[in-house]
């Protein structure tokens, strides 16, 4: 929250006119225009369990919240509960993994980056076990303030060594970076959009498939060039159509693996001569997707115009996610109409 | 240096003098650094000795055997302790004693599965191995391999909320083949744990909890023995706690009469009095 809110604290409010609710956190990510698929990362991995006995899956008391029920019900004996315990959550993967197990964690983003980072970084990640972490709410995706709104997560597991980080767009990421996350022999991190996810990328691009370490060109374009991430390629895309009618062609190349960072291909399409680069992304601007891509091309004497889109440096309001995504920058609209004000 | 006891089978020898030689390579590594936590490792050397040539299976020569008993040192510093009874066991060689603490070495001042064979996680970040036990203990039973989960974790560890988050767990999962055993020395970095948080009687709290649990002298091989015992046996479907009240720097006593004992200072001159005093103390 900006110091200017908390001011208000004792300040009475009526009622507005037009009634928008703080969306549950259980709401599924609103997408015009785009169909969705139920619970990707659920169907997804249970298809996968039914070739691979080693996976198993573990939640912190929020595999409904996470799609994980899925898999529960499905493979209950493959299932562990493990309570509102995020340290032991870790802990006990970290053991099943050292037994030859595949574990599925799943919590929210904050608890696992917040609370049981010192598990994962020490009884996970630096013995380089294959615990697969999977954490809804990423970013700026619920309404309830700071305490659910994990906008600093991939900051936090950047610096983490050996650990693999993801951040889907849509169904089709979400159903193929978990295959992908199998195949790592290593830990990784992922966000997870859960509930009715939009399928954004195979519109744009049919052939679109999820690969894990590669940023791929979804859309090309002459004057920008958006290098996106998570949802935020989704509001690029949408922005890019837009700027169309407006006649400025915009190119967006999706970045859904933030750790590996695909270098080569970063690097390759922002030294292409002409093009204001854009990195957008549903994370805090400090040591995020757009940090990542400053210094991998500063090191490599790529100097293009360069601006950012990305949450501040804030704790974020409580409210309704349509009304904090225009307030914040993430809306398809502040994305379009803050480009345009660059060129 | 003659390497007092050669590894390997050495079924016949006494847990005391097990204890005893335990004491006496950790004295030696602590004569190569100059400094450790040997006021730890004197006081642990009998549930160490009772753990590994009393309770557990292992294969000296094959450390990761899938058969073994797995051994979790939760508190990292303790490492030289676990060096000891690992060269005792045959499962690192005594002529790397000297290394301890070194460049290169395989043996680092806080334990770490990466580095040394035989040391099963990486333990120094207080709180962790008692839930790595119980995940490891639920993949046992998933495999249906029915070998022990050994916990070895401090009375410190027990300020850390997470062990508690384990203790519930480990309830919940009925997990019959998990031994946990505090090391109770009442001795933390800033003082006794008695003062810190570690208030009241021990074991009723792990038995309101749901745990078969037992409180013995640690520094009694024959209690230790009994307790051992007693928890490998048990039918019932539930966890295991064996809380050993032991005494730091047992074994060599002007050591044992300091009273600052987290860390203790020992001068250049006092590694040979000390190993003169153990030798004094050697089983017959």
């Amino acid at each position: 929250m900006t110091l200017a809110s908390m001011a208000r604290k004792y300040e009475p409010r009526r009622v507005a006119q037009t009634k928008v609710a703080t969306s549950a956190m259980i709401a599924s990510l609103a997408a015009e225009g785009y169909d969705t698929v139920n619970a990707p990362f659920g169907h997804a991995l249970v298809e996968l369990a039914k070739k691979d006995k080693r996976i198993v899956g573990l939640s912190a008391d929020l595999s409904k919240y996470t799609d994980l029920h899925i898999f529960a019900n499905e493979m209950p004996e493959r299932f562990y509960q493990m309570g509102m315990a995020e340290q032991l959550l870790f802990s006990a993967a970290s053991g099943l993994a050292r037994e030859g197990f595949i574990p599925f964690a799943t919590t929210y983003a904050v608890f696992a980056s917040r609370r049981a980072y010192d598990f994962i970084a020490m009884a996970i990640a630096e013995e380089n076990l294959p615990v697969k972490i999977a954490c809804a709410l990423p970013g700026l995706t619920t309404g309830y303030g700071p305490s659910h709104q994990a906008t600093e997560d991939l900051a936090i597991f950047r610096g983490l060594p050996n650990m693999v980080l993801i951040d889907p767009c849509d169904a089709a990421d979400v159903a193929g970076m978990v295959p992908a996350m199998v195949a790592h022999d290593g830990p990784v991190y992922a966000r997870l959009l859960r509930g009715k996810v939009p399928s954004v990328l195979r519109k744009h691009k049919p052939d679109y498939k999820f690969e894990l370490g590669k940023a791929q060109m979804i859309r090309e374009g002459r004057d920008v060039l958006v290098i996106s991430t998570g949802i935020m390629t989704m509001r690029a895309l949408d922005a890019a159509v837009k700027l169309a009618d407006d006649n400025v062609d915009v190119g967006v190349l999706h970045v859904p693996t933030i750790k590996p960072l695909d270098v080569e291909t970063i690097r390759a399409e922002a030294a292409k001569q002409g093009r204001l680069v854009v990195t957008a992304e549903n994370h805090t601007v400090n040591g995020g997707l757009g940090e990542a891509v400053a210094t991998t091309l500063l090191t490599a004497g790529i100097a293009p115009q360069f601006r950012m889109i990305g949450l501040p440096d804030e704790f974020l309001e409580a409210g309704a996610l349509p009304t904090l995504h225009e307030m914040y920058g993430l809306s398809v609209d502040k994305v379009a109409e803050r480009i345009k004000s660059w060129l | 240096m003659t390497a007092e006891t050669p590894p390997g089978a050495f079924s016949n020898m006494s847990l005391e003098m097990r204890a005893w030689n335990i004491r006496r390579k950790a004295l030696l590594m602590g004569e190569v650094q100059g400094q450790g936590y040997i006021g730890q490792a004197l006081g642990v050397a009998d549930v160490l000795a009772t753990s590994y040539f009393h309770a557990m299976d292992f294969q000296a020569e094959d450390p990761e055997w899938e058969g073994r008993d797995r051994f979790l040192l939760s508190i990292g510093h303790y490492a030289i302790a676990l060096y000891a009874v690992l060269m005792e066991a045959g499962i690192l060689p005594e002529e790397e004693l000297e290394t301890y603490g070194m460049d290169d070495s395989r043996m680092p001042m806080s334990g770490m599965a990466s580095y040394t064979p035989g040391m099963e996680i990486t333990g120094g970040s207080l709180g962790h191995g008692l839930g790595i036990a119980v995940g490891m203990a639920m993949g046992l039973k998933r495999k249906k391999n029915p070998a022990f989960v050994y916990n070895l974790m401090s009375d410190g560890e027990l300020d850390e909320g997470s062990t508690w988050e384990a203790v519930m767990s480990a309830v919940q999962w009925k997990l019959d083949n998990l031994i946990c055993i505090v090391d109770f020395n009442n001795q933390q970095a800033d003082g006794p744990t008695r003062d810190a948080l570690a208030v009241g009687a021990e074991a009723p709290k792990w038995e309101a909890f749901g745990w078969f649990a037992q409180e013995v002298d640690g520094n009694d091989l024959d209690a230790l023995v009994a307790a051992f015992d007693a928890a490998r046996d048990l039918t019932d479907a539930r966890p295991r706690v064996i809380i050993c009240n032991t005494t730091m720097c047992k074994g060599v006593d002007f050591l044992e009469a300091r009273e600052i004992t987290h860390f203790v200072r020992v001068e250049a001159d006092e590694w040979s009095k000390a190993l003169a005093k153990l030798e004094e103390g050697k089983p017959q």
